[in-house]
């Protein structure tokens, strides 16, 4: 099913066309209302008269995430706070978290994306959704809450958490769809598993999860416990949260909301725009937000684009699974980690030498990660206990910083690889395509 | 020269990685020191050797050669006869005294048997086995053991 043909389906001239006008609009509105983009597109030398046709957003200077902290919390914001309707926020890196504001537009456009993803997933008004991500700043909760509802579905707000009260509900609410992070789902699944009703007298059909990278055998471990079919919801806070992209049933990639969204891949160290199909950085225009726009903002995402018509029928681009980042930092249990976080922390804590290696690995679902440091010589105690002590104080260090506590492992002294130019300091052995 | 009857007992920390042992063992083999004791505490992702060698000195300075983590530390090794009750004995007089045990490892030679102790007050645990008579090693005794 499609829920917006005309848009999800045209021909890829009008398209273009479409994008032309928006990016047309939308580069006008940053320059007139937010200091920021116009100081940078000035030192570019660019302006608004120089964007013409979507082709032209190659003239645009880039935007990142730094930026996001840099002008926070108001400083990005290209509407008046009197026209702000709504906040949300992603969990921070360093302190201070990503903030956004949406304007009663923003939220209109994020309803409609929103109800092409549920409507691709097979979902219309005589469903029942259970939304267990969680609500508030988190952008998961209320943004699918709103598409539910803009599809004329039934919403059960749940949010996360209660585990016992969601089973129950899901299964005395008749819920035909749940929404929620694919690490959650496979928590309900055990749950609903031990619990009293056996799965027959659940009316589960379709998982609609996202907000964190997942593989194709944890969908099919989703599946076949809960008997559903589970597809991917994609967002990120930056751009509008859930519904920046879906899967249809073909689940051949994720089609993306281009006609709000416009994707581009370029080269991560040049910049440049690779080829259809090439692998880069994901950059994203948000074409018609008002609140707070983004211009080429970049995600630091890896992936490709392909533009081939999806056998579904749209035309909308699909783009691949997320391979990796092109910075190095990491995702871990859903917090964003830069190992220079962790060396900092190390650096500053006198028993321990200026050196680690951190692995991170799936186990069972869940992201293990583990940080390997050497005790300074003067340092090493022949007590067990005090060597422990040692292990938790860095351990509660780091934790302090990042929001999540490392396995400290102890390791001997000149084991770890030095700086010579580039050390390798991060194994990331998790596999999530 | 040390106070007579503390010994030096070498203390070596290892990875848990397959070998690490063995590299020390090796490495002393070569040097020609002899191991008399040893014991390993252990913990999931460390441990520790603890060592009573021919020559504590000169291993200390060839493990550091070879980037290990070792010190030396002091220990008092005391000798009884092997029989039931012994052990309890000495503990007693050390609970008496109430004097803390870190660690302890023995081994016993036909009718005798040595337990090496690492006690919480060194002076005072050995004033307390010497005035009951409990023979205390020296490092030569120990050397040569």
């Amino acid at each position: 099913m499609i829920w917006n043909e005309t848009v999800e389906c045209m021909d890829r001239e009008e398209m273009k066309k479409l994008q032309s006008l928006r990016l047309k609009r939308v580069v006008e509105r940053v320059y007139h209302n937010c200091e920021p983009y116009r100081k940078r597109m000035q030192e570019a030398g660019v302006t608004p008269e120089d964007i013409n046709s979507i082709d032209d957003i190659v003239k645009l200077p880039f935007s990142s995430k730094k930026d996001l902290r840099d002008y926070y919390p108001f400083g990005l914001l290209s509407s008046p706070m009197s026209e702000i309707v709504r906040i949300h926020a992603s969990s921070g890196t360093t302190g201070k978290p990503i903030v956004v504001g949406l304007t009663r537009n923003d939220l209109s456009v994020w309803k409609e994306v929103g109800a092409r993803c549920l409507t691709a997933f097979g979902l219309t008004n005589k469903d029942v959704v259970q939304v267990s991500y969680g609500y508030g700043l988190f952008t998961g909760g209320l943004g699918a809450h709103d598409a539910v509802q803009n599809i004329g579905g039934t919403v059960i707000p749940m949010s996360s958490g209660n585990t016992q009260k969601q089973i129950m509900l899901m299964h005395d609410l008749g819920a035909n769809a749940l929404a929620c992070t694919p690490s959650y789902a496979l928590y309900l699944a055990e749950a609903m598993e031990a619990s009293e009703y056996s799965r027959d007298e659940f009316k589960l059909r379709v998982g609609v999860f996202g907000a964190e990278p997942w593989t194709e055998s944890m969908r099919k471990e989703i599946e076949q416990k809960m008997g559903i079919k589970a597809f991917d919801i994609y967002g990120l806070t930056e751009i509008i949260g859930p519904g920046v992209g879906y899967e249809c049933e073909c689940q051949n990639g994720t089609h993306l909301n281009e006609d709000h969204f416009y994707p581009e891949i370029v080269d991560p160290e040049t910049g440049i725009p690779v080829e259809p199909g090439q692998v880069g950085e994901l950059v994203f225009t948000t074409l018609t937000k008002e609140g707070m726009p983004l211009i080429r903002f970049r995600t630091r995402d890896l992936t490709a684009l392909h533009y081939e018509k999806c056998e579904c029928g749209r035309t909308f681009v699909r783009m691949d699974k997320i391979m990796g980042r092109c910075d190095d930092m990491l995702i871990i249990r859903g917090v964003n980690v830069f190992p220079s976080q962790i060396e900092a922390v190390i650096c500053e804590t006198e028993e321990f030498e200026p050196h680690f290696f951190i692995t991170v690995d799936r186990i069972n679902n869940t992201d293990t990660f583990e940080v390997q440091v050497e005790v300074k010589e003067a340092f090493y105690s022949d007590d067990i206990k005090s060597m422990l002590e040692l292990k938790k104080k860095i351990a509660h260090k780091i934790q302090g910083v990042i929001g999540i506590q490392p396995d400290i492992k102890l390791v001997e002294p000149r084991s770890l690889q030095r700086s010579e130019g580039k050390a390798k300091r991060v194994l990331d052995k998790r596999v999530l395509v | 020269m040390d106070k007579n009857g503390v010994i030096k007992q070498l203390s070596v920390f290892l990875e848990n990685k397959t070998g690490r042992l063995n590299h020390v063992a090796e490495i002393l083999g070569a040097e020609g020191i002899n191991m008399t004791a040893f014991s390993v505490a252990d913990n999931s992702d460390f441990g520790i050797l603890r060592v009573i060698v021919s020559d504590p000195q000169k291993a200390l300075t060839v493990l550091k050669e070879n980037r290990f983590a070792v010190s030396l530390t002091d220990v008092i090794c005391l000798r009884t006869s092997n029989e039931p009750g012994t052990l309890s004995k000495v503990l007693k007089i050390l609970e008496q005294e109430q004097i803390y045990i870190e660690y302890m490892y023995a081994f016993s030679e036909g009718t005798e048997a040595n337990v090496v102790i690492r006690p919480d007050k060194l002076e005072a645990g050995l004033a307390a086995l010497e005035k009951n008579n409990i023979k205390v090693l020296s490092e030569k005794d120990v050397c040569h053991l």
